[in-house]
């Protein structure tokens, strides 16, 4: 089969890439572009751990078609810290607060996690219990995931206040 | 999992996109979220040979309110939908609705097309189409058709949908401000299909029901109009007994399956405490309509 040739914007760099129409957005990220953060959990829509950021919406990597992703702006776990490497606000409070065990489901808990920052910039604890209801955690359990987005959300909104 | 081969299919306008689809025969499919298709596709349960991409027509992403009017575009996104602040104000059982489906990430994908052109007993947005007596529109390279959504469902997955059509948009009368609404659905998770779920529409005048509307999901292998529910409340206080009759009408209606959600009898059981609660919170939430209503049952 002819490959469709399309242009992603991922992590701020500009991708013109060859793709199978048949080609999972994961796979295009993981395969083709060695960006392997963003993990293959339950390849079926459920776990969550595939979550990149796509034209500002949360989206199941698993469950999108490379092609259907045409000229949108992506970000990945590896866009998340700034490009000298200082850890995002969300990074450093999962370190801080616990909010990993294992990791396997941090990357995509930490895309979703900022896109509701950036919906909700001051989320009670049950806002971000639905908020993350789309990401699973089999081991860390909840209890610090959602301890640590709050004070993620502390840290970003006392930044802005300073500034 | 790696789905079938297929070709994607990218069109400009919604004439080109049913020029593809007329041209592309049974096995050519549209393709908006994606998020009921892809996952069959990845279990080879479905191996279209086309994919016809209507997520970004704007044609279709439309949310038109007037004061007689609510249309919403086939490829308007759950997420989309809640965030509405305009639909929110005229119809806000569709807020209540679309945010017991799925998850977030699901939710900025899945499209109101997808929700009720599936033919799934299992999804919500059917139900609700049908207590709000909504008409879909369908259009092939032949036509307009306009089907309403309480005579749109056939079976599990089969619809009144011919070849060659796409359903572009869903319109409905909003309901007076007044009115009282709910969407209660029992499921065992975040992201699980109901176990029992009811929609509510409500109107009430001077402490008397003078019109409603009821409909349930996954109670059958369709969404189910309870119309016999409907009859047993209205010109009544809905009242605890008035409520009860309305739960027991609900429930003779029902034909579920057993699943890993419960027994027949079980889901059945479930119908009739949806269907309670959701006109509990209706009939909280109604004021007085003074004039007019939409769920106007005592004119019929």
């Amino acid at each position: 089969m002819a490959k469709k040739l399309i242009a992603l914007n991922i992590n701020g760099q500009k991708h013109d890439l060859a793709v199978e129409e048949r080609e999972l957005l994961i796979h295009t990220l993981r395969e083709n572009l060695g960006l392997k953060g963003a993990h293959i959990g339950c390849d079926t829509t459920h776990c969550g751990a595939c979550t990149v950021d796509l034209d500002g919406k949360s989206v199941k990597s698993c469950t999108m078609f490379t092609v259907q992703a045409e000229g949108a702006s992506i970000t990945t776990i590896e866009g998340l810290a700034a490009p000298d490497g200082t850890l995002h606000a969300l990074q450093e409070s999962f370190r801080d607060a616990h909010g990993l065990q294992c990791g396997f489901c941090t990357p995509g808990m930490l895309m979703r996690a900022d896109r509701l920052l950036k919906e909700n910039p001051n989320p009670t604890d049950e806002e971000i219990r639905w908020g993350i209801s789309g990401n699973l955690c089999r081991c860390t359990g909840y209890q610090n995931i959602v301890k640590a987005i709050r004070q993620a959300a502390d840290t970003i909104n006392a930044l802005e206040a300073a500034e | 999992m790696i789905p079938g081969q297929f070709s994607y299919l990218n069109p400009a306008s919604k004439s080109e996109a049913l020029k593809m689809l007329a041209d592309g025969g049974l096995d050519a499919r549209p393709l908006a979220g994606g998020h009921s298709l892809i996952p069959m596709m990845k279990l080879r349960m479905a191996q279209p040979s086309q994919l016809i991409d209507i997520a970004k027509l704007d044609e279709l992403r439309r949310i038109e309110i007037s004061r007689s009017e609510v249309t919403i575009g086939a490829s308007v996104t759950q997420h989309e939908m809640i965030e509405s602040v305009e639909l929110h104000e005229a119809c806000p059982i569709i807020r209540e609705t679309a945010l017991l489906i799925a998850d977030p990430q699901i939710r900025y994908c899945g499209t109101l097309g997808g929700n009720i052109g599936n033919g799934d007993p299992g999804n919500d947005m059917p139900g609700l189409m049908q207590c709000l007596d909504a008409t879909y529109v369908v259009e092939s390279t032949t036509g307009i058709r306009k089907i309403k959504a309480r005579e749109f469902y056939q079976s599990a997955y089969f619809t009144a949908l011919e070849p060659g059509e796409i359903i572009t948009h869903v319109s409905f009368v909003p309901a007076a401000k007044e009115h009282g609404y709910a969407y209660t659905k029992l499921k065992r998770k975040v992201g699980d299909y109901a176990t029992a779920a009811a929609a509510v529409m409500l109107e009430m005048s001077k402490g008397k029901v003078t019109g409603a509307s009821i409909a349930l999901t996954n109670l059958s292998d369709t969404p189910l109009y309870a119309a016999a529910a409907v009859e047993a409340i209205i010109s009544t206080g809905l009242e605890a007994s008035d409520i009860k009759s309305a739960a027991d009408a609900a429930m003779a209606i029902t034909n579920p399956v057993a699943d890993g959600r419960g027994s027949a009898a079980y889901k059945t059981a479930m119908a009739g405490v949806m269907v309670t609660n959701a006109l509990e919170k209706a009939k909280d939430r109604a004021g007085d309509v003074k004039s007019g209503g939409v769920f106007g049952w005592l004119k019929n």
